[in-house]
């Protein structure tokens, strides 16, 4: 809980000392102030949580968990930062601020433990990122995408909503605990307004974690947003939500699983057909990576199929190896759009020869987010399909095996024009602060890969 | 108070949530088919009212106050929202000379 008035507290200060100009500070206090709050929701591990604040919370270890992952994202992100709000506005602390205020509103929507505070969670998250997906702006894209994202989350907001109104109508409680007595007083002869609310609510969260068929908004925003806005929103953004609606089914709904597990597998194969195919078709890196990331939407929604005790792990698990490596993708397009500007995939020739380092890890991550064996990512997929496999979607896991398959095809069009494509170009340089993003990343990513034991069986 | 809530049940649940349900649908309908930001925007906002009419509706036949506590929640958030999207619509304007959604579609493919 301390790690929720940690950051907010920060935000506020990093507010005041843009206030008092004291510009070079502004990064060095959000990171020690993120470091801080990251030790101080570790501190809270505990296996006998009771929900706080009259039921409103509950700090137990999947909010420990997701929390400190978040956090610990953020931290990576905000790394990457050093110089590059300076070149988009000369007020710069507001976006540091904003960057923490929605990391508040993600820590409230991995530990709720009542409807209102996981839309409160959700709103305080999405107000602060509507705004900077749009801090370009005179960059028409980022006006464009600031509109679309604020149009599609006001929406899906309207859905969520209505899907909560019904399921209070039904059970007479917006607390999960509630919710769930509810149902298993008699899980055959529940009111058909919950079996709408849950609907709706499944409607209203696939549209926030940008689950196919509610994708259509990734894309274009992810495109439109500044780059280092879009590395938070598809990683931590996207982690957050899925734990949100995670927490929210295995609390309240698993007794209902005949009715919604069809939905979600609709979803998942819809998700890994779009997102693979598509991105397939690309060329550009950022588009690429804006459609890799609904596939892997499609990936950890088997954790919601095959429901037991042990989904949450599964999902903490790959959303860590697949964030890992998405902050590395786009740390370098960061580099490459600055230096270059442009992220056709042309732009990446001969990166190997001018910069190994960058070439070594982009390299890295690829691989990662191919699932290839002794990286992070190998190990997440091993997870998902082996939960499927155990409920028996063996139709299902084949069709995923072939998708990912087709995900190593445009994985290593990158690679294959880092190292194999010659072209004459200008070496990038990189900041000391990418080098350590950068190098670390891919050692987290490969030490995951070849000894996954210690986050494997975590929460 | 209590007359309040008298007169309110003195209609039956299913017509509020009927008359909910039918502003909930234009309001989706408006997002869908208007072209308009401004407009879309309003529709949203009607979404959010028709959430704010059955919730209350809800509180009073559960007799429990935290569903009118949400609507008040609900009420803030559509103040921000307000707040926001009304910058983002002026920034585009400043841009484009218009609030037409049409030409928002650099963004493709």
């Amino acid at each position: 809980m301390s790690a929720l008035i940690t950051i907010t507290i920060l935000a506020l200060l990093l507010l005041y000392l843009g206030l008092f100009k004291a510009k070079k500070a502004l990064l060095p206090v959000a990171l020690i102030g993120l470091m801080v709050a990251l030790v101080l929701s570790l501190m809270e591990w505990d296996s006998n949580a009771a929900p706080i604040f009259s039921n409103m919370m509950l700090y137990d270890r999947f909010a420990v968990a997701f929390s400190g992952i978040t956090i610990f994202l953020t931290i990576l992100i905000i790394a990457l930062s050093k110089d590059y709000f300076e070149r988009i506005s000369s007020n710069v602390a507001e976006y540091y601020a904003l960057i923490l205020f929605s990391l508040a509103g993600i820590i409230l929507m991995v530990s709720y433990h009542n409807l209102s505070m996981l839309f409160i969670g959700i709103e305080i998250m999405s107000v602060s990122l509507y705004i900077l997906a749009g801090i370009k702006k005179r960059d028409f894209a980022s006006n464009e995408a600031a509109l679309k994202y604020f149009l599609m989350g006001a929406f899906s907001t309207g859905i969520l909503l209505f899907g909560v109104t019904l399921i209070y109508g039904a059970s007479g409680s917006f607390d999960l605990e509630g919710i769930k007595q509810y149902i298993l007083k008699d899980p055959t002869a529940v009111s058909p307004l919950l079996y709408t609310g849950i609907t709706l609510l499944i409607v209203g969260l696939s549209f926030k974690v940008g689950a196919a068929p509610f994708h259509f908004w990734v894309p274009d925003v992810y495109e439109g947003s500044p780059s280092l806005i879009s590395a938070y929103m598809s990683t931590v953004v996207k982690v957050a939500g899925f734990a949100a609606f995670l927490r929210l089914i295995m609390f309240s709904f698993a007794p209902l699983q005949d009715f919604w597990i069809p939905m979600i597998i609709g979803m998942s194969v819809l998700s890994l057909l779009i997102g693979n195919v598509t991105a397939v078709y690309q060329q550009h890196f950022k588009r690429m990576l804006a459609y890799s990331s609904i596939s892997h939407v499609g990936y950890m929604l088997f954790a919601i199929i095959a429901l037991n005790g042990s989904s949450d792990n599964a999902v903490f698990v790959y959303a860590a190896a697949y964030s890992v490596a998405t902050i590395i993708a786009f740390g370098v397009l960061i580099l490459l759009q600055g230096q270059v500007g442009n992220d056709s995939f042309d732009s990446f020739n001969g990166l190997a020869r001018k910069n190994p380092f960058l070439a070594l890890t982009l390299t890295i991550a690829m691989l990662s987010l191919a699932g290839i064996p002794l990286t992070a990512g190998f190990i997440g997929k091993f997870m998902m399909f082996s939960k499927a496999l155990s409920s028996y979607h063996i139709f299902l896991v084949v069709f995923a095996a072939l998708n990912a398959m087709i995900g190593i095809f445009y994985y290593f069009k990158v690679i294959v024009a880092m190292y194999f494509k010659e072209e004459d170009r200008k070496e990038l340089i990189v900041p000391v602060y990418f080098k350590l993003v950068l190098g670390f990343s891919a050692l987290v990513t490969i030490a995951l890969g070849v000894y996954p034991d210690f986050i494997a069986s975590l929460i | 108070m209590e007359t309040v809530s008298q007169s309110i049940q003195g209609i039956p649940l299913n017509h509020y949530i009927l008359l909910s349900a039918i502003i909930f649908t234009i309001g989706v309908i408006g997002v869908l088919i208007r072209r308009n930001a401004i407009i879309i925007f309003m529709s949203v906002e009607l979404m959010l009212n028709a959430v704010n009419l059955l919730l209350t509706a809800f509180s009073v036949y559960w007799g429990d106050a935290s569903g009118q506590v949400f609507v008040f929640f609900i009420m803030a958030l559509a103040a921000a929202e307000v707040a926001i999207g009304l910058a983002i619509l002026t920034m585009i304007y400043r841009n484009t000379n218009s609030t037409d959604i049409n030409i928002l579609n650099r963004l493709k493919w």
